[in-house]
């Protein structure tokens, strides 16, 4: 049956797109069902040129953006609303300047302002009030610890005493269990293609399956989460009214489709502190309607760069209200608003449209900056002038990742998106259960000193007998590494089974899921932290030789090293196979262990500048590391042990395998801009080269920095000199004046290439 | 590759050199020792230089390892300093690098003088590197690279840069020598026919300055130029910028000219001096000779770019 009773869809005129949303646009199946993907194949152009057509910012664009930009320095004293709990509607609109802005719409009643969501946890909203400086509402305190339990003391209330200890000792890290799981990207593009009564009326439909079905307590928990769906679309309807529009009908032009577009995305980001609250794949289906517009001579090509210039100054101004123990984690207040441009169709036409570009020319026209996470899924047979744009803008802003579009594609269909840093998923059809990470690195000493932990002696993990040789053997380390591992994933499962179950009962992801078809693939994305230091640290047990050094109490405090072994990052298979052999071990160990609701079990080895946490937190390696020394990020070697370039460095990531590690594997390198050429073409071409050589490798993700260590160096003293300078940090980008401190040495100290 | 030695595969991985201890390895670097004193004695022969008339008479007098001594002569093991995969410095694309061990140089400059001595490398058979060229074959495809032979001076062991190279053209791997020239006789037409590209490193262009700046003569750096003009083999030259050793206006003009006067030559490259080499020297113990020298400043380089374009040469 067809969705929308709606007669004046029709294919053949031109369009008349005042009355009819879907003038103009080729039929297919997408018609007669919720499927976004389905009307991009049918209906958009792929792009082979250069980017020589696009535009510079208007005058109102530049205007618009310095009204913000003037405001950004004040933001340390944030302004935040600390009296009304977010919802959906719970705000009045606001605007930046309303008689400029094209796209409108905002989290709160005004800009950069943000909101309470007490619904996660009651004491992260009070100590991040009290820390900036607001009253705390005693009514809505008496709220939120009395009357309206949250998720996290759901999720205290179920912890077994395993998981609270491996939490404690930091030997499982960051879990989303006292702030939002995020990961997962609401199909905002429904609503401008269909229209939100549409969205109600499938929404409706998959509740009369439900309701067919006998009330188990699956199907209850179905029909409960569904009709929270249909309520949070009526309020985003709602919402839109409240600015003056009426989004219950189907976007009628490009400015609409982009206006309805956003208006979904702060519904998911008002009421939802996710530290991931990622955009999707938007670019083409975007492209479909300025492609209609601009033949249709209602849309220049500098209007449709105005509708993507303000669209993207919205998504640079998200914010949310966070502690800053949680900015010392995941620092630089980051959104991840990932957006993610090209890749290729199933069909083998590629997507990259001219929307693609003009998303990359928003960081020429407006400066570069963190967010949205501009992501380009790559593939060695996109098309020449995107190719080349994409390592220009590297280049230019270093503020753009790089994903292997093969990869994902082959695994997840060619509507994925990523999600965070890089984990993909198809968009509206899947979400994850997100689970921070594991270090590995921990566990592994946990394992030489039977459980006990090197820092504390505390006993964390089951008591084994601790490793008594002079020199550390091999295969008894191995033995040990595994029983360690074996525990540290069943605790690890059970972590994240508490977490879920309780996510979705108290702070339901309404809106997003909304935006989900009713049956979706759920992935449960274990991750892993301290690859490269687990990796090295065995290699140099099996070819160095290591004995350990133990205090009093028998405890191995630290460790001396006679011998050369071979480091993580130099293409040498002995160690790489350890590093690949540890992914490949601890991901089946995680998979015995069922997962809430059937998640399918994934892995991640990506750390985001939570490497620095985690070393601190870690003791000496047999490695040589010394105790609180920050891990390499994400999959990376560690600083200045890949001595042989920095695409060898590359080729030892691209080895681990991503089946065993589908949530996605994360690589930064950062290099001199001289390295990569001695003329602007010349380091295009190398950088193209570099991307291409990478991916046909098998690489999934990488992160470039194009910088001089000067600069850097420079920002961390005269940080007013550096607002805009943006960096990349294992999968996201960060304003770089924003970090700690300590982040900035870390950043600086990691491997400078200067040349690769 | 019929005499290939097999040192342990251990020893022969390029992530770590050799390490100390008694072994094979160190047996044939004594037998090099020897040879490179008695090539010291007669420096200024070329024919003394040749490493592999040397190793061979260091055999006979030790009677030791002749099958070793006998596969380096033969050129299929070299004594390899390390390896790097690297963009754009070493030729076009991504290039696998390979810095062999032993120069008779001594530039003031030089940046890793722990090149310096062929003993110092770790001996690396031909099939390893082979199979390293072949797991980069799509890198090189990529990136639109190739193999590139540096040093030390890769010239020192010329019976295995023949032999790579044309092993790489087997392949189908472009292929680059990165020289001072000094040795330039040394090479076989065999290798020059091999030869994509040669990175001529003119060290100065006056004869008083290059035998300053390396200890070395320049003529037979000239000689080698004339040579690959002959042949129209491409050529970029390179020229180390050195604040008060190099940068004389007469003597990067003398450079200028020579690199003139070879149509071959598609690009000069000003290589600015820099300070980085400096720990290597400390470590190694040998009185640096540039302590306190500052890199170029941007004037200075800019004037010496200026003065090869101004021979109408394409200059970075």
């Amino acid at each position: 049956m067809t969705l929308l009773d709606n007669p004046r869809a029709t294919t053949t005129d031109a369009p008349t797109s005042a009355i009819n949303g879907w003038a103009g646009f080729t039929a297919g199946p997408w018609q007669h069902g919720i499927d976004v993907q389905d009307f991009i194949q049918h209906n958009y152009t792929p792009f082979t040129g250069d980017a020589s057509f696009l535009t510079g910012a208007t005058e109102r664009t530049l205007a618009l953006w310095a009204r913000l930009s003037e405001m950004f320095p004040r933001e340390r004293a944030l302004d935040v609303d600390p009296s009304t709990p977010a919802s959906i509607t719970a705000h009045a609109p606001g605007c930046t300047d309303q008689s400029i802005e094209i796209i409108v719409g905002l989290q709160t009643d005004a800009p950069l302002k943000r909101a309470i969501m007490p619904f996660g946890g009651w004491r992260m909203v009070a100590t991040s009030l009290e820390t900036y400086g607001y009253p705390v509402s005693s009514e809505l305190e008496t709220i939120f610890t009395k009357y309206r339990k949250t998720h996290i003391d759901g999720v205290f209330d179920v912890y077994p005493p395993a998981v609270k200890r491996a939490r404690h000792s930091h030997l499982i890290t960051g879990l989303p269990d006292a702030y939002g799981r995020g990961r997962m990207i609401g199909d905002y593009r429904r609503v401008a293609l269909y229209g939100v009564t549409a969205l109600i009326a499938a929404k409706k439909l998959e509740r009369t399956a439900l309701d067919a079905q006998p009330s188990t307590e699956e199907i209850i928990r179905s029909r409960e989460e569904n009709a929270e769906q249909v309520r949070a679309l009526k309020e985003l309807v709602q919402m839109a009214a409240h600015y003056g529009f009426d989004v219950t009908q189907p976007a009628r032009t490009a400015t609409e489709a982009v206006q309805w577009l956003y208006f979904a995305y702060p519904g998911a980001v008002k009421e939802q502190n996710g530290p991931a609250m990622s955009f999707g794949r938007n670019s083409a289906f975007l492209d479909i309607y300025m492609e209609r517009d601009l033949a249709a001579g209602i849309l220049t090509e500098s209007q449709a760069q105005e509708l993507i210039d303000d669209l993207v100054i919205k998504l640079r101004i998200v914010r949310f209200l966070r502690t800053p123990e949680y900015d010392q984690l995941f620092s630089g207040d980051p959104t991840w608003v990932t957006e993610s441009l090209g890749g290729i169709g199933l069909d083998g036409r590629n997507h990259v449209v001219k929307s693609a570009f003009r998303f990359l020319q928003t960081l020429y026209n407006l400066g570069p900056a963190p967010e949205p996470n501009l992501t380009v899924l790559w593939s060695d047979t996109l098309p020449d002038g995107f190719k080349r744009f994409c390592p220009q803008v590297s280049i230019d802003t270093s503020a753009i990742q790089y994903q292997s579009e093969d990869l994902i594609r082959a695994a997840w269909g060619d509507d994925a998106a990523i999600a965070c840093c890089v984990s993909p998923m198809g968009v509206g059809k899947q979400m994850q259960f997100f689970g921070a990470r594991a270090n590995v690195v921990k566990a592994l000493l946990y394992a030489i000193n039977g459980g006990r932990d090197e820092l504390t002696g505390e006993q964390i993990a089951p008591v084994t007998a601790p490793l008594d040789s002079d020199v550390l053997d091999y295969d008894t380390v191995w033995a040990a590494y595994l029983a360690s591992l074996e525990w540290l994933a069943a605790t690890y499962v059970d972590a994240l089974n508490c977490i879920h179950y309780m996510h979705d009962k108290y702070a339901y992801e309404r809106l997003e899921m909304a935006l989900h078809d009713g049956t979706i693939l759920r992935t449960m994305a274990c991750g892993i932290a301290g690859l490269s230091v687990a990796a090295d640290s065995l290699a140099a047990i099996k070819y160095a030789t290591v004995r350990p050094v133990r205090d009093a109490s028998g405890l191995v405090v630290d460790y001396t090293i006679d011998g050369d072994y071979p480091a993580f990052g130099n293409d040498d298979d002995r160690v790489d196979a350890i590093a690949v052999t540890i992914v490949e071990t601890f991901m089946a160990m995680i998979r015995q262990y069922p997962a809430y609701r059937n998640a399918v079990h994934t892995q991640s080895v990506l750390t985001i500048t939570s490497n620095v946490v985690y070393g601190k937190k870690t003791g000496n390696t047999p490695d040589g590391r010394r105790a609180g020394a920050p891990f390499a990020p994400g999959a990376n070697p560690m600083n200045g042990r890949d001595s042989h370039g920095m695409l060898a460095s590359a080729l030892s990531v691209a080895k681990l395998p991503y089946s065993e590690a589908q949530d996605g594997i994360s690589l930064t390198n950062t290099v001199v801009p001289t390295g990569l050429g001695r003329t602007p073409a010349e380091q295009v071409t190398n950088l193209v080269g570099l991307i291409d050589a990478y991916t046909l490798s098998h690489g999934y993700h990488l992160n470039i920095n194009v910088l001089n260590r000067e600069t850097l160096e420079d920002a961390m003293e005269h940080t007013e000199n550096y607002p805009q300078l943006t960096i990349r940090v294992s999968g996201y980008v960060v304003n770089f004046v924003r970090l700690t401190r300590e982040q900035q040495r870390d950043v600086i100290s990691r491997t400078f290439h200067t040349s690769v | 590759m019929s005499a290939v030695v097999n040192l342990g595969a251990h020893r022969l991985g390029p992530v770590k050199r050799v390490t100390d201890g008694p072994s094979k390895a160190d047996a044939i670097r004594r037998a090099m020792r020897a040879a490179s004193v008695a090539r010291a004695s007669t420096a200024d022969d070329l024919h003394q230089l040749d490493l592999t008339c040397a190793a061979s008479s260091a055999a006979a007098a030790t009677d030791l390892h002749h099958q070793e001594l006998e596969a380096i002569r033969d050129g299929t093991v070299a004594s390899v300093h390390s390896w790097e995969l690297v963009t754009s410095v070493d030729g076009p694309g991504t290039r696998l690098t390979y810095f062999l061990s032993g120069c008779l140089l001594r530039c003031q400059y030089c940046h890793n003088p722990d090149t310096w001595k062929m003993r110092n490398g770790a001996l690396t058979s031909m099939n390893d590197v082979l199979a390293r060229i072949r797991r980069y074959r799509a890198v090189f495809a990529a990136t639109g690279g190739g193999v590139t032979l540096s040093g030390g001076e890769p010239l020192l062991q010329p019976a295995f840069v023949a032999r790579l190279f044309a092993e790489c053209h087997e392949l189908g791997v472009h292929t680059t020598l990165d020289t001072s020239g000094y040795l330039g006789a040394s090479a076989t037409d065999e290798l020059l026919e091999n030869a994509d590209l040669v990175l001529l490193d003119v060290k100065s262009g006056l004869p008083d300055t290059y035998r300053e700046v390396t200890g070395r003569e320049l003529a037979p750096t000239i000689a080698f130029g004339d040579r690959l003009r002959e042949r129209g083999i491409n050529v970029w030259v390179r020229f180390v910028l050195v604040p008060g050793l190099t940068d004389a206006v007469d003597n990067v003009d003398a450079v200028a000219e020579i690199a003139a006067r070879w149509p071959n030559v598609t690009r000069v490259e000003m290589l600015p001096f820099h300070q980085m080499g400096a720990d290597t020297w400390n470590r190694l113990a040998i009185p640096y000779p540039l302590h306190g020298v500052l890199p170029p400043d941007a004037a200075l380089q800019e004037r010496v770019r200026a003065q090869f374009r101004g021979h109408g040469l394409v200059t970075f």
